[in-house]
C-alpha cells in the first residue's frame, strides 16, 4: 500500500516522496518491523514502455537524492554527480530513467532519526532503529516495486552507494541487469570503522548532542559534527592531492601567528568543510549511516566465502577503483572481482590512475568516465536498449 | 560471419572492424559459436571483441596492463586486470569452454602450471607462442652467435618479457609429459598465416614462426 505525496508536510524539500510500509512493514536486520516510512527520491528522464530502462543511482554517506539537479535545494550547488548524469551524458537521461533515493535513516526527506516518532510525538533521536545497508536496499526495493519496475537496467553507486549496489546484486540478482560498484568494498575495513568511530565520538562528545536529544533541547551538536566531517574529509583525499592543493600555504597572512588560529590554508579549508556540512546534515543521521557502513560485510553469512554470496548471479559487473583511494583500495576491489570470478559472474574490474583519493569518483576523471560509459553502452546493447 | 549482434546501428563505433590479425583469426576459427571463452592476455580486446560480435560468445578477458583493461571495458568487454601466473586460481573447474592464451605462455613464470590451469578452467585450451625452433632463431644463434631478434621477437634479450622460450617440439614434449591431448595444431609464417605443414614434423619446427595448439585433457 503506497501513496505518492508530493506535498508531504514533514518534508518541505522539493522532489518526490513516497510513503511505504503501511501494511507490509519494512523488516530490518535488527528484527524491528518498521513502517510506515517515507522515501524521498528524484527521477530524471522517462521510463520506457516495457520499463526496461531504469537506472538506480545509490548515494554515498553524505550524498542525497539530488544526483543530477541543477541547483541543490540546500547547498545551491550542482547535484553531486551532474558530471555523469544528465541529457547526453554517460548516464544519459534522454535514454534512461534515472532514480535516486535518499537512504532510510537519512536526513533529506527519507525517514530518519530527526523525524517524529509517531508513538511519542517526539523526534526519534536514538530510538530510531539501527539500520544496515541491506535495510536501505530493502527500502529501495519497496520504492522500485511501487514505481512498477521489475528489473533495473543498472544499479550504480560509489562508496556507500557501491555497497548498496553489491547488496542489490547479492539479494536481488534477478532484478539487476548491470551493476557498477565504484570505489567501494564488499565489507568495511577496520581502518574505515576506526575513522567512523572517531567521527561518532566527536559528535557524542559535543555537549550540544544532549545524548541524542538535541532537537528536543533546541540545540545542535555543530562542533562535534564538524570535527567528524573534517576527519572524514581527510580520508577522502590523498596525501599528494592535499599537498598539491594547499602545500604549507598560509591563510590570508604573511607569517605564522604563534596561535591556534587557522594559519594554514588547509586548516581553513577543513573548517569550512566542517561548517558547511553541519548546515545540511543531521548529526544523528551521521551516526546511523556510518554505523550501517561499519556493519556491512557481504561475506559474513557465508563463513567468509564471498563467492558464495554471488552464486548464480547473472548480473554483469563493472568494478572501478582509484589508485590513490586509501579508504577503498584496489586490492579490495580485486578481492571482490576474484570472488565474482569464482562464482562465474561476468565481471570487469578497472583501476583508474588518479591522485585524488577516494573522492575521485565524484570528480572529473576522464578515464573513469570512458570506462563507465563503455560498460553502460555495452550493457545497453546486450539489453536491446536503444 | 554476420549475426544479429554485429551490425546494429548503436554498436559503439570505435574499434569494431570485423577483420582481425591473421593469427587471431585462426584462433577465432577454432571457437564454436555461443561458447564461453576466457581470453588471457587479451590486450586491447581485438580477439575478445571479435568473438563477442561475430560468434556470440560469452567472453571474459584477463589483461596485465591497466591501459589494455581500460580500453577493453570502454568497448563494453568484460575484462579485469590480472596475469596468467597469479590470477587463474579463482575460476572454477570447467568454467569456460575455451581458455585462450595467445602469445603469452613464453612470458609466464610457470608455463607448465599455467597450462594445467588453462585445462582446469577450460574444457579446451588454445595456446599460441613464438617458435624458438624457427630457422631464423637457429641462424641467429648458430651463425651470428646472438639471441634471436626478428619481427616476431623484436625486443632485446635484456628487455624482453619472454622468459620461457620453447620450440614446437619442446611444447609437444611437455604436452606428452602432462598427458595433455593435442586436438589440433598448426604453425604460422611471419605474417601469421597458416603454413601447410604437419605441425608434428621437423619441417614445421624449422619453418613455423609461431605455433598454435588446441589442447584438451
Amino acid at each position: 500500500m503506497t501513496t505518492v505525496t508530493n506535498t508531504d508536510k514533514r518534508a518541505p524539500l522539493p522532489g518526490h516522496h513516497m510513503v511505504l510500509g503501511e501494511t507490509d512493514k519494512l523488516r530490518l536486520d535488527s528484527g524491528v518491523e518498521f513502517g510506515p516510512f517515507t522515501i524521498a527520491y528524484q527521477t530524471y528522464g522517462a521510463l520506457n514502455a516495457d520499463k526496461s530502462n531504469a537506472i538506480l543511482v545509490c548515494h554515498a554517506l553524505t550524498g542525497d537524492q539530488y544526483v543530477a539537479d541543477e541547483v541543490h535545494p540546500i547547498t545551491g550547488k550542482d547535484g553531486w554527480w551532474r558530471e555523469l548524469v544528465g541529457p547526453g551524458k554517460i548516464i544519459d537521461t534522454d535514454k534512461y530513467f534515472v532514480i535516486c533515493s535518499n537512504v532510510i535513516g537519512g536526513c533529506l526527506g527519507s525517514t530518519g532519526p530527526k523525524d517524529t516518532n509517531p508513538e511519542t510525538g517526539k523526534p526519534w533521536g536514538l530510538d530510531f532503529p539501527v539500520i544496515t545497508i541491506a535495510d536501505m536496499v530493502r527500502a529501495q526495493t519497496m520504492l522500485i516495486d511501487a514505481l512498477g519496475i521489475d528489473t533495473l537496467f543498472a544499479v550504480i553507486g560509489g562508496s556507500m552507494g557501491g555497497m548498496q549496489v553489491l547488496e542489490w546484486c547479492k539479494s536481488y540478482p534477478e532484478r539487476v541487469f548491470a551493476a557498477a560498484p565504484i570505489a567501494t568494498s564488499f565489507r568495511h575495513s577496520a581502518q574505515n570503522i576506526a575513522f567512523h568511530e572517531v567521527g561518532r565520538q566527536a559528535v557524542m562528545a559535543d555537549p550540544d548532542w544532549c545524548g541524542g536529544n538535541y532537537l528536543l533541547e533546541g540545540k545542535k551538536p555543530a562542533r562535534g559534527l564538524a570535527v567528524a566531517r573534517m576527519t572524514a574529509h581527510i580520508t577522502y583525499l590523498s596525501q599528494p592531492a592535499l599537498h598539491r592543493k594547499f602545500g604549507r600555504k598560509l591563510q590570508n597572512r604573511g607569517a605564522i601567528t604563534y596561535s591556534f588560529d587557522h594559519d594554514f590554508q588547509v586548516e581553513s579549508y577543513l573548517r569550512h568543510q566542517g561548517k558547511s556540512f553541519v548546515d545540511r546534515f543531521d548529526a544523528n543521521s551521521y551516526l546511523y549511516i556510518t554505523r550501517a557502513m561499519d556493519y556491512f560485510d557481504l561475506s559474513l553469512e557465508h563463513d567468509g566465502r564471498l563467492a558464495d554470496a554471488f552464486k548464480d548471479c547473472k548480473t554483469r559487473f563493472c568494478i572501478v577503483s582509484f589508485s590513490s583511494d586509501w579508504c577503498f583500495t584496489t586490492a579490495e576491489s580485486r578481492q571482490l572481482a576474484h570472488a565474482l570470478n569464482a562464482a562465474s559472474c561476468n565481471v570487469s574490474c578497472v583501476e583508474i590512475e588518479s591522485d585524488k583519493g577516494h573522492d575521485a569518483f565524484l570528480l572529473d576523471e576522464p578515464d573513469f568516465h570512458m570506462v563507465l560509459g563503455g560498460f553502460i553502452d555495452g550493457a545497453a546493447e546486450s539489453r536491446g536498449l536503444k | 560471419m554476420n549475426n544479429p549482434h554485429t551490425n546494429t546501428a548503436n554498436a559503439p563505433s570505435t574499434v569494431h572492424s570485423d577483420r582481425i590479425r591473421v593469427d587471431l583469426q585462426l584462433i577465432a576459427d577454432m571457437v564454436k559459436p555461443g561458447s564461453r571463452v576466457l581470453d588471457i592476455g587479451c590486450s586491447d580486446g581485438e580477439l575478445l571483441g571479435y568473438l563477442t560480435r561475430t560468434k556470440d560468445v560469452d567472453g571474459r578477458g584477463l589483461e596485465l596492463s591497466n591501459e589494455g583493461v581500460r580500453n577493453c571495458v570502454a568497448q563494453g568487454l568484460p575484462v579485469m586486470q590480472g596475469d596468467a601466473d597469479r590470477d587463474l586460481g579463482d575460476y572454477p573447474d570447467g568454467a569456460f569452454d575455451y581458455a585462450i592464451l595467445s602469445q603469452t605462455l613464453q612470458a609466464t613464470n610457470r608455463p607448465k602450471e599455467v597450462l594445467a590451469e588453462l585445462l582446469r578452467i577450460g574444457n579446451k585450451a588454445i595456446v599460441s607462442f613464438p617458435n624458438f625452433g624457427h630457422w631464423r632463431a637457429r641462424f641467429d644463434l648458430m651463425f651470428r652467435g646472438r639471441m634471436p631478434q626478428n619481427p616476431n621477437l623484436p625486443i632485446m634479450w635484456y628487455e624482453t618479457p619472454n622468459i620461457h622460450f620453447c620450440t614446437v617440439r619442446d611444447f609437444v614434449a611437455m604436452c606428452d609429459e602432462m598427458g595433455v591431448k593435442i586436438e589440433r595444431s598448426m604453425v604460422l609464417n611471419e605474417s601469421g598465416s597458416k603454413v601447410s605443414l604437419d605441425s608434428h614434423s621437423r619441417f614445421a619446427n624449422f619453418f613455423g614462426n609461431q605455433a598454435l595448439f588446441m589442447l584438451s585433457k
